[in-house]
């Protein structure tokens, strides 16, 4: 039960809005690799017209449409561990030119979950410390290079905590790489190390976001309530 | 003396791995890939005190991770068998817990209680660390992880005006990597994302051991065309063949 919740002055969105909204951000034509999670969902809430190059960590770019955990081929996998169907313009290859494509720089965007993003656009999202033992995985490395780096999750913890604070307590996944945060009520840029406030769910003001934020919201000029299509 | 590095069972391929012995498992994590036959083998030889380098690492057991789930499908084994038996101190990897502690991967019980030491590495300085050793680079700068607990007591050293981190090259004893076709020179060929961190490790190990489906003559009607290979035979020592039907992937 999280009491603090009857505060909000209109319900928060989903996860699937969450990655409704993030799909709008991605750039047609370009190459994305999504995080497991609210990530992941993106790709089934694409705008109409728009078409995407996914890659994978594990050596796949050009997949789409999934098998179901019943049947597919264990030998075309995605990074999620999920079986994408063939379809005309795969590629397959080795773990050494996946990270190729990730370290060089030629990831356009990835969309990744999130623990913790501070003001100045750290991201930790690999380990909770009570745990002590956490995955990396190639978040690092696309948090870290990917040309844009969108993080999907919700603005705050389940005990209503700001996930979105002024310094991550947890162990970072990169030092400033996030360039924009989508949230339950928020879509957030970071610029140069300030963050903006571009949007907010249906009912929430800019204070209504603030107050569950940990550092100070400059409010855009063309804020706006959550978009639902390209702008 | 023709060519042929085709050794007859699963068990005559791991015999000499001793206590000790730092192993290389291939493939991403999950089914596809993975050189599940000679884990099974290593299992049951019993080498103790291993050191076992992998990517995603033993989550498929708990969460049928890049496994199916049809009703004939076999159960899901990975890495945490070497932490199960005991025969494990050690894992370097990317990946060595799911999201879910419910139930416990048998990497996390074996951590949790002091048995086994885990080394988390992102994946991509994994990959070129494992390339990087098979290319005869001692070490190499990366972005990846200046900034967070990965970087702590390694030399930084910038580059224009960004800051990278040295890290030094990862070999191994053995490495077990898995391939659709083999010829008996060694050339193998791999199928769609089976080939994952196994092309890069069959260049690092002293030892290469491949598990493959077929194995075939090059000069016969299904050798394997030059333009295909996919790890050059040069790499490789051990060949062995799967039982046709093996009821695992």
């Amino acid at each position: 039960m999280t009491p603090t919740l009857g505060k909000d002055p209109a319900p928060r969105l989903s996860r699937t809005d969450i990655a409704r909204r993030a799909a709008l951000d991605l750039p047609d034509g370009g190459i994305v690799n999504l995080g497991i999670g609210i990530p992941a969902l993106c790709s089934d809430l694409l705008p109409e017209g728009v078409e995407l190059r996914y890659q994978a960590e594990n050596g796949i770019l050009g997949f789409s449409d999934m098998h179901t955990k019943l049947d597919g081929d264990p030998n075309v996998m995605d990074a999620g561990g999920n079986f994408p169907k063939l379809v005309p313009g795969m590629a397959f290859f080795d773990s050494v030119e996946s990270f190729n494509l990730i370290r060089g720089g030629h990831i356009d965007v990835t969309v990744l979950g999130g623990l913790q993003v501070s003001g100045k656009g750290d991201l930790a999202n690999w380990m909770i410390p009570k745990r002590g033992i956490g995955s990396i995985g190639g978040g690092m490395d696309l948090a870290a290079n990917a040309r844009r780096v969108i993080v999907a999750m919700e603005h705050t913890t389940r005990d209503n905590k700001p996930k979105i604070v002024n310094e991550c307590t947890f162990p970072l996944t990169a030092p400033g790489c996030v360039d924009e945060i989508i949230t339950d009520i928020a879509v957030i840029r970071v610029n140069e190390g300030r963050m903006v406030l571009m949007e907010a769910a249906p009912g929430w003001a800019p204070e209504h976001v603030q107050a569950l934020t940990e550092p100070e919201l400059a409010v855009s000029d063309t804020f706006t309530v959550f978009r639902t299509s390209k702008s | 003396m023709p060519i042929n590095k085709v050794v007859e069972s699963f068990e005559a391929a791991v015999a000499d791995i001793p206590d000790g012995a730092s192993i290389m498992i291939g493939g991403f994590g999950g089914a596809g890939g993975q050189p599940t036959r000679l884990m099974l083998a290593l299992r049951d030889q019993g080498a103790k005190d291993l050191t076992i380098i992998g990517n995603v690492a033993g989550i498929s057991a708990t969460t049928y991770y890049g496994w199916r789930e049809g009703p004939d499908d076999p159960k899901p084994v990975d890495q945490g068998m070497f932490f199960a038996s005991g025969q494990a101190r050690k894992i370097i990897c990317s990946f060595p817990v799911p999201g879910t502690t419910n139930p416990l991967s048998e990497i996390e019980k074996a951590w949790r209680d002091g048995s086994a030491e885990v080394d988390i590495v992102p994946q991509g300085t994994l990959i070129e660390r494992i390339r990087a050793a098979g290319a005869g680079i001692p070490a190499f700068y990366t972005p990846t992880g200046v900034g967070t607990p990965v970087a702590e007591g390694k030399e930084h050293r910038e580059f224009g005006d960004r800051s990278y981190l040295l890290e030094h090259a990862l070999s191994a004893d053995y490495a077990f990597i898995r391939a659709q076709k083999a010829d008996t020179h060694g050339n193998l060929q791999y199928v769609g994302t089976s080939r994952a961190f196994s092309p890069a490790m069959a260049t690092a190990a002293k030892v290469t051991i491949a598990e493959v489906d077929q194995v075939v003559d090059p000069a016969g009607p299904d050798g394997i065309d030059a333009e295909r290979v996919g790890t050059i035979g040069a790499y490789v020592n051990r060949i062995v063949q799967r039982v046709p039907g093996d009821p695992y992937p």
